[in-house]
């Protein structure tokens, strides 16, 4: 094949990708859009393979079958619920094997046609892998504590010390003079040094992030995996793979923004980290004992769903904690069987990475088009008989629209308290994530069902017959 | 495509062809001309992906930045068994995990997506 025909086969595979992404805009489009992201894939593999650099096919296909036996069964097993360690797991991977390929093409600049006439790396050459090596190391350990957090191996809490942004922004500058110094004389001291800076920063830069926050790590760190991937472009002078590069990492920075706005949190402010380790004092936390509730019984419950016309769910991560998605889709069956108009709202952070609960109720059998999002649903509320909360908190507190002191103070809720009756699973009066109580527990049109999800929908189900 | 994208493709086409005809353009700014065209191109594209697509993007994007897997091809590519060519097949394979499992965990979550019967 010709260095031209080469090119062109690669800018198949770039636009082959580019309609993989654009064919999510919808669900009935988006089965076609992954299988055009596999062709380009499979170009850009075989087109590679077929280079006149590359010899050792044995071992080439060993590794492709391990690596993707062990991607396949992984793909195959994962619960749903898992997708958010899945990925970060995937982000680290991405990363160290930028890093890789970076130690690998400075070790041997002739295997990847980039040496210049005395073996060594040209100027600009020098500069890409910097890029690549540091962003590529930053997000391979960031990646690891993301997972271990979300995986539970460590507390999700956040780990904060006094000093601790200035180490990291000294870490930052060493690291920084450390590439620069690489950049001038290409030597393995300065490279390792500048790597190894990076490996730990990038574990230093998560460690202060909380759990809750970490719908916008994992976009953030899905954004630089783009980043790494274009920096091994450049190095490459590979344009499919600075495209590629490019686009994954456009995507990861639009998510984490969605991630920030719907939070009403600056991406700096998410770095800084530190949010959500202890419960807020003030507000109404004190006082939350001593105030009245209602609380009901599932029969209740199931007698004031049947008669509801419009029933709206807002369902929260404790959903899919207590892995109640199936028997609720049961009694969401009854009351459509029974006349109910039933639709499920979905805050853009209801799940552990944008988009998870949509994910989690369409595994249990959940249509689409019964599922809407929050500025879909919000003027509605005014008119639903019924608004079910199972396993939400902070996405409801109407004090987020009327107490300015209150941590989350402007993020955008669901109007759930505009609702004629409100319905409230709850394991207990606990607080949620952000360490505050919420108002509409206590409201008179709300009733309270002190019930772990799973076994309040079962016991609803039961009731409705 | 939204018509600023174009406006901007045909531009920096035009660049590209005037710079050439009088001296050779560094090959880096030729890549970096692709890189924010594409950059452009990837805002656009996925804004219009919808929300409860969220996750999918996600481990679909998971499976494309493992294109790197052309920078490994090339690393463990010569014959002789080196640093580098040992480096270069690890990235293969880890490279392989996130192809194999990106594509197939994104097609699972995409056949779970149903409209009402």
């Amino acid at each position: 094949m010709s260095a031209n025909m080469v090119a062109l086969a690669y800018l198949i595979a770039a636009v082959l990708i580019i309609f993989a992404l654009k064919g999510l805009s919808s669900p009935v489009s988006s089965r076609r859009g992954n299988l055009f992201g596999m062709i380009g894939m499979l170009i850009a593999v075989v087109v590679t393979l077929q280079l006149p650099g590359v010899h050792n096919y044995a071992w080439i296909f060993a590794a492709l079958a391990v690596g993707g036996l062990i991607g396949g069964s992984v793909a195959r097993k994962i619960p749903m619920t898992h997708m958010p360690q899945l990925v970060a797991f995937m982000h680290s991977l991405v990363g160290l094997a930028a890093v890789l390929i970076a130690v690998s093409a400075f070790y041997d600049p002739a295997a990847y046609g980039i040496a210049d006439a005395s073996g060594g790396l040209h100027l600009s050459s020098r500069i890409e892998l910097f890029l690549g090596t540091f962003i590529g190391a930053i997000t391979f350990t960031a990646s690891i504590v993301a997972f271990a957090k979300l995986q539970g191996l460590v507390s999700g809490r956040p780990v904060t010390f006094n000093g601790q942004h200035l180490l990291n922004l000294l870490l930052g500058l060493v690291m920084i003079g450390a590439g620069v110094v690489f950049c001038m004389d290409q030597s393995w001291e300065a490279f390792l040094l500048m790597l190894a800076i990076a490996l730990v920063l990038g574990v230093l830069l998560i460690i202060p992030i909380g759990g809750a926050d970490m719908p916008v790590i994992v976009s953030m760190l899905n954004s630089y995996s783009g980043w790494a991937a274009a920096g091994i472009g450049f190095t490459l002078s590979n344009n499919m793979l600075i495209i590629a590069g490019a686009l994954v990492g456009s995507s990861g920075a639009i998510l984490s923004y969605i991630m920030c706005k719907a939070m009403n949190r600056s991406l700096f402010n998410v770095l800084l980290g530190g949010f959500g380790g202890q419960a807020v004092a003030g507000g109404s936390a004190e006082s939350a004992d001593q105030r009245p509730v209602n609380a009901g019984s599932a029969e209740d419950a199931a007698f004031l769903l049947q008669n509801a016309n419009s029933v709206v769910i807002v369902p929260g991560y404790g959903l899919a904690v207590a892995r109640a998605q199936h028997a609720l889709k049961e009694v969401v069956d009854k009351l459509i069987a029974s006349g109910v108009k039933v639709r499920f709202a979905i805050h853009p952070v209801a799940g552990r990475m944008p988009g998870h609960m949509n994910v989690l109720l369409a595994e249990a059998d959940v249509p689409y088009d019964i599922v809407c999002e929050m500025d879909e649903i919000n003027p509605e509320f005014a008119e639903t008989d019924v608004a079910l909360v199972l396993g939400a908190n902070d996405v409801t507190n109407p004090a987020a629209k009327t107490d300015p002191t209150c941590p989350i103070y402007g993020m955008p809720i669901l109007d759930v308290e505009k609702a004629e009756h409100i319905l409230v699973v709850k394991r207990s009066l606990s607080v949620g994530y952000a360490g505050l109580d919420n108002d509409i527990f206590y409201m008179d049109k709300t009733m309270m069902l002190f019930d772990d999800a799973k076994k309040a929908c079962e016991a609803i189900l039961k009731s409705l017959d | 495509m939204s018509q600023s994208v174009m406006d901007a493709t045909q531009a920096a086409a035009q660049a590209v062809v005037q710079t050439g005809a009088q001296d050779l353009a560094d090959p880096f700014i030729l890549s970096f001309t692709v890189f924010v065209l594409a950059i452009f191109v990837g805002y656009h594209v996925v804004w219009t992906v919808t929300p409860a697509l969220h996750t999918p993007l996600m481990s679909v994007t998971n499976a494309i930045s493992s294109i790197i897997i052309v920078g490994a091809i090339l690393a463990a590519g010569p014959l002789e068994m080196t640093l580098g060519t040992v480096l270069g097949l690890v990235a293969v394979g880890l490279a392989a995990v996130n192809i194999f499992g990106g594509f197939m965990v994104t097609q699972r979550m995409l056949a779970m997506f149903k409209k009402r019967q």
